[in-house]
Formats: structure tokens, C-alpha cells, sequence
């Protein structure tokens, strides 16, 4: 909790600044989601009620109040990249990751989610990952960027 | 048809795109930056408003009210503090122009609040930028810190009487916070749910002070309006709407992107013209304009003007501006049903109409997919979207059903090989 209140002190106790600090905490877990403890914590400390913090955060699709992996795959289905062939991104991103849209592969590392549309229509299909777009996509492409991460993964766990 | 330079002729907001670093503010000053700001400082509150006001200049974001009218709202108000909002929540499917603004000329953007905030006596202003833009975010940041170094804003701007500064809030993922009031909601931190209108922004809208509400490409155009004069401005476009209009191009076309058109221009000439045509040579099944919640019309009606009256006349919208096409490979219905996926997700819940009717459509339009809709589907498909028009809270349930309201007026055929038993085959799960 002493990033959770560092956060606080930087944003200020102001229940206006609620959504600010719930969604700089969140980035900040590698878990990328808010427990419940947390959620007492921030109440307590902002001076308002649990049911008020739980209102934002199943409100707003960017939080969770469940576990989710280190790395967020959100990808666009609009229609923009539905004719683009969104639909062979997700089916070659459950393929290398084995594991179905909304869950979370079993170390922990990504999780794959439906997004509504990230405003790259011009490089559809697209998906972002954490705060990283990636545009133009086909199937073909997918591996390559999935073991980046992994690589990433790996190298900050040494 | 005209030639893609005849199309575009003379870019208003989008001139220094892709030709500045949009990091830099020595060289946004140097390309003619904040010279119209000096100018609006030089000017009365009511000098400014009436230009703007003779600039017949619309919003951008989608509802198209005159702004001079709503800034005279505010300036005639004398209830304190006002507050100032740049609307960049741009979650419509399909647009993707503000995030294009921001990322290539941020000061353009803030230079047009200035100015706006200076004529309505504004010292606190917003610009809400959802959250799922990053990078804009990054940008405006470091855009607003170099122009409040060199005193553009804060405290007594450039030796004026005027100060004015502007903080950036983030939205968490609602695209339902593109809405006037949601958004209002959100920014004081709470959930975004619309409030009831009357009272507007303009009356009551940040912890009820009076709000002055604009989308990211209306400000754009203030700099231009004040720097070139509202005449210049009327001479772009139509008699019924002046100046450019950012165009969101996406969806099976060759060179998707962001175009500044000024207004007049032909759908066709924005898709083949400038859009480079389908690829492969493919025809065109539908395009739908203005974002997920505006319609879908056929390939026949593509020589529609992008004018305001023109569009009315013929009962369809601008919207935000995009146009994304659908070529001949992909079902109607099949599309339909992606959006009101996308209307069943954003629903806020707060009023029965937009909460209960995008579900009961979703349904309906399942059973046309799947080939086993009855006789009676059409018309209670048609009265669900008529209420959910009429009696939803907001205009997100209000516009949520334009697409199968068009469709079934455009493309009946595909409504009714659904209760024939032809199924198509969806791949949508």
C-alpha cells in the first residue's frame, strides 16, 4: 500500500482525482487490478465510501477487479477492423497463447481482452498491449510480437 | 471528378501536420503559432464572439450547434467561476481525426481554448482525453508545461489581465463519456452517467457552474477564425457550412487516414479520390458515416454532398465525420449486429430504453442471422429502435439504432432473406 498511498499524496485527497489515482495504481501492479483491500484503502484515506471507489471501477472497462496478466492484449473488433480480419488476429493470439478471449495464461503473463475501438482505424486491424499500439496486423505477425514480450518477461524476472 | 488537389484545397487546421514537431513550440510560434492569440487580446470579449458567430462555424464533435451561439451563452452568464472542456473522448468506431490533431499540433489545439477561454473570462479549463489514447496524452502534457514556460498560460498571459490554465483528465475506458454530461460526471471522478437536460452545460455543468463544452477539432478552428477573420473562413466550404471538415476514412479502402475536406465534397469523391477506391477492385456493400451510431447508406447514394443541409435534408448526419467503407464480401446484417454489440457493451444502464432495447436488438437481429426471424420480427425490431429513439435519456441511446433503422430502409432485402430461411453465415460469435 505504500505505492497506493504515495499515489494519493501525489494526486491529492480530492474524490475528484479518484479515477486519476485508481488508474495510476493499476498500472503501476503487475497483477493490473484492484483488490479489495485496496479498495478499503483508498476509501478510508479519500474520505468517501467503498461502494463509491467500486462504482468507478466496474463503471470504467479499463479496471479490473480481478487478477489479470502482466501484459493486457486488448483487441479491437469494431467494424474497422472486423473487415480488416480482426477475426484471424484473435483466433491466431488464442492459438500461440492457448487460452480464449477474457482469460489469462497460466504464468500470469498475458491477458486477452475485446476492446471497443482504439482510434487506429488507419492501421487496422490493431491491437495494443499495455500502452503500445500495433497496427496492420496479420496472423503472420502475431508470434513475433507475442515473444517479444515473453523476452521482455524473462529478462526482467533476472 | 475532381483531382485529389482540387478536393483538398486549402488546409485550415491540418496545415502544419506532419510538417512541425509537435514537441516543439518554437517551432508551432514559428510557423505562425499563438500570433492569434495576441490578436484576441487586443480584441473584446464580444469582438471575439461575433466572429466566431459570423464564422458560421458548427461543432465538430457530432451535434453541429453553432459555437458562437453557445459561447454568446456563457459570456452573457455572470455566475463564477466558468469552466472551459476540450472534448477529445473519441471512442465513435471509426474516427479517428482528434487523436490526429493532437498528435501533430497540440498548440493549435490549446491556442483555440485560449482564445476561447480569454472571450468567455474562463481561468479554469479541462481537456478529457480517453484513456485508452496514450500517446495524446503524453503530448498535450508536455504541450501545456512549454506553454505555460513561456507564458501563454497561467497567471496574467502575456502581461494581460487574463490568466487561464489547463489540467488534463483521463478517461478509464466509457465511451458513453463522449456525452456532455457523462463526460462532466467523469471529470469531477465519478461514474459516467448522463444528467438530464435541461439545464445544458452552458446553465449548469462542472459542480453546476456554467461549462462550455467543445470537441478537440472546434477549437482548431478558432486560431484561423481570429488570425484570417470569419470571412476567409466562409469563403471554404458551402453556404450552409463553412470551413473544412476532418473526414475519419477506415475500412476496406485503400488509403485509409485522416483527410481536411472542405465542405461540398462528394462521398464517392472522398472514397475513390482520395480513399485510393476498394481494394482489389471489390464493390461496395455499405459505408456507413459518422461512427458506429450514424448510418449505413448503399453505393447509390454515395454522391451525397458532405454538407450539413444537404445530409439533413435527406435525414442522414455527418456525425464526427468518418466514413468507413464495407465491401461486397461482408453481410449487412452481420455488420449490424457488430454494432449494436458495440452499443450493448457502452450502455451506461441508466434508463430502460438504450439498457433494455440494445439487448432486445441484439436478439432480434440473431434470429434474422441465423435465418429463423417470424413475420413479426421486423416490425418489433422497427418499434424497439422508434422508442429506443424517442424516450432514451441520452444520444447515445438516441442514436444507437440509426444503423438498423437505415439498414432496414436501405437494405429490407437482407432483412427479409432473413425470415426465408437463407442463413448466412456469421462468424461473429
Amino acid at each position: 500500500m505504500v505505492k497506493l498511498k504515495e499515489i494519493i499524496e501525489r494526486r491529492g485527497r480530492a474524490s475528484e482525482n479518484l479515477i486519476h489515482i485508481l488508474l495510476d495504481y493499476q498500472k503501476s501492479k503487475d497483477t493490473n487490478y484492484i483488490s479489495e483491500d485496496e479498495v478499503k484503502f483508498v476509501a478510508n484515506e479519500l474520505n468517501i465510501k467503498e461502494s463509491r471507489v467500486y462504482s468507478i471501477i466496474t463503471f470504467y472497462s479499463l479496471f479490473s477487479t480481478k487478477p489479470r496478466g502482466k501484459f493486457i492484449i486488448q483487441v479491437c473488433g469494431d467494424v474497422p477492423c472486423y473487415v480488416n480480419g480482426s477475426l484471424n488476429v484473435v483466433k491466431e493470439l488464442e492459438n500461440i497463447l492457448r487460452i480464449k478471449m477474457g482469460e489469462t495464461t497460466p504464468d500470469g503473463v498475458f491477458t486477452l481482452e475485446h476492446t471497443s475501438c482504439l482510434g487506429c482505424c488507419d492501421i487496422s486491424p490493431a491491437i495494443r498491449i499495455g500502452e503500445e499500439l500495433y497496427g496492420n496486423l496479420t496472423p503472420g505477425k502475431i508470434a513475433g510480437i507475442i515473444s517479444s514480450y515473453r523476452r521482455k518477461y524473462n529478462e526482467n524476472k533476472e | 471528378m475532381k483531382t485529389r488537389n482540387e478536393i483538398c484545397g486549402y488546409p485550415v487546421i491540418t496545415a502544419r501536420c506532419g510538417k512541425i514537431d509537435p514537441d516543439s513550440i518554437e517551432d508551432y510560434i514559428a510557423a505562425g503559432g499563438y500570433k492569434a492569440l495576441e490578436k484576441a487580446l487586443n480584441m473584446t470579449s464580444q469582438e471575439v464572439v461575433d466572429e466566431v458567430k459570423a464564422s458560421n462555424l458548427r461543432g465538430r464533435g457530432g451535434a453541429g450547434f453553432p459555437t458562437g451561439v453557445k459561447m454568446e451563452t456563457i459570456l452573457k452568464t455572470d455566475v463564477f467561476p466558468k469552466y472551459l472542456v476540450c472534448n477529445a473522448d473519441e471512442g465513435e468506431p471509426g474516427n479517428f481525426k482528434d487523436k490526429y490533431l493532437m498528435e501533430n499540433d497540440p498548440h493549435q489545439l490549446i491556442e483555440g481554448m485560449i482564445i476561447t477561454a480569454y472571450s468567455m473570462g474562463i481561468e479554469k479549463g479541462y481537456i478529457y482525453i480517453r484513456g485508452e489514447y496514450n500517446k495524446p496524452i503524453i503530448i498535450m502534457s508536455r504541450a501545456i508545461e512549454a506553454a505555460r514556460e513561456k507564458g501563454f498560460l497561467g497567471k496574467r498571459i502575456l502581461g494581460s489581465d487574463f490568466s487561464f490554465d489547463i489540467e488534463i483528465r483521463s478517461g478509464a475506458g466509457a465511451y458513453i463519456c463522449g456525452e456532455e454530461f457523462a463526460l462532466i460526471e467523469s471529470i469531477e471522478g465519478k461514474a459516467g452517467r448522463p444528467r438530464s437536460k435541461p439545464p445544458y452545460p452552458t446553465v449548469s455543468g462542472i459542480y453546476n457552474k456554467p461549462t462550455l463544452i467543445n470537441n478537440v477539432e472546434t477549437f482548431s478552428n478558432l486560431p484561423f477564425i481570429i488570425q484570417e477573420g470569419a470571412e476567409k473562413f466562409i469563403s471554404i466550404g458551402t453556404p450552409s457550412s463553412s470551413g473544412t471538415k476532418l473526414v475519419s476514412l477506415s475500412g476496406n479502402v485503400n488509403n485509409r487516414g485522416v483527410y481536411e475536406i472542405p465542405f461540398g465534397v462528394t462521398i464517392r469523391d472522398i472514397i475513390y479520390k482520395l480513399g485510393g477506391g476498394i481494394p482489389e477492385n471489390r464493390k461496395i456493400r455499405m459505408v456507413q458515416l459518422g461512427g458506429a451510431s450514424g448510418p449505413c447508406i448503399p453505393e447509390e447514394m454515395l454522391d451525397i454532398k458532405l454538407d450539413y443541409k444537404e445530409m439533413e435534408n435527406k435525414g442522414l448526419t455527418m456525425g464526427a465525420g468518418a466514413v468507413i467503407v464495407i465491401d461486397e464480401r461482408y453481410n449487412v446484417l452481420e455488420i449490424v449486429r457488430l454494432i449494436m454489440r458495440f452499443f450493448r457493451h457502452e450502455s451506461c444502464g441508466k434508463c430502460t430504453p438504450c439498457r433494455e432495447g440494445n439487448r432486445q436488438i441484439l436478439r432480434i437481429l440473431y434470429r434474422f442471422v441465423s435465418g429463423n426471424a417470424s413475420n413479426n420480427d421486423l416490425a418489433l425490431l422497427e418499434s424497439i429502435c422508434n422508442v429506443m429513439c424517442q424516450t432514451s435519456f441520452c444520444g447515445l441511446g438516441q442514436t444507437a439504432p440509426t444503423a438498423v433503422l437505415t439498414t432496414m430502409k436501405y437494405f429490407r432485402d437482407d432483412y427479409l432473406s432473413g425470415m426465408r430461411n437463407l442463413s448466412t453465415n456469421s462468424n461473429i460469435v
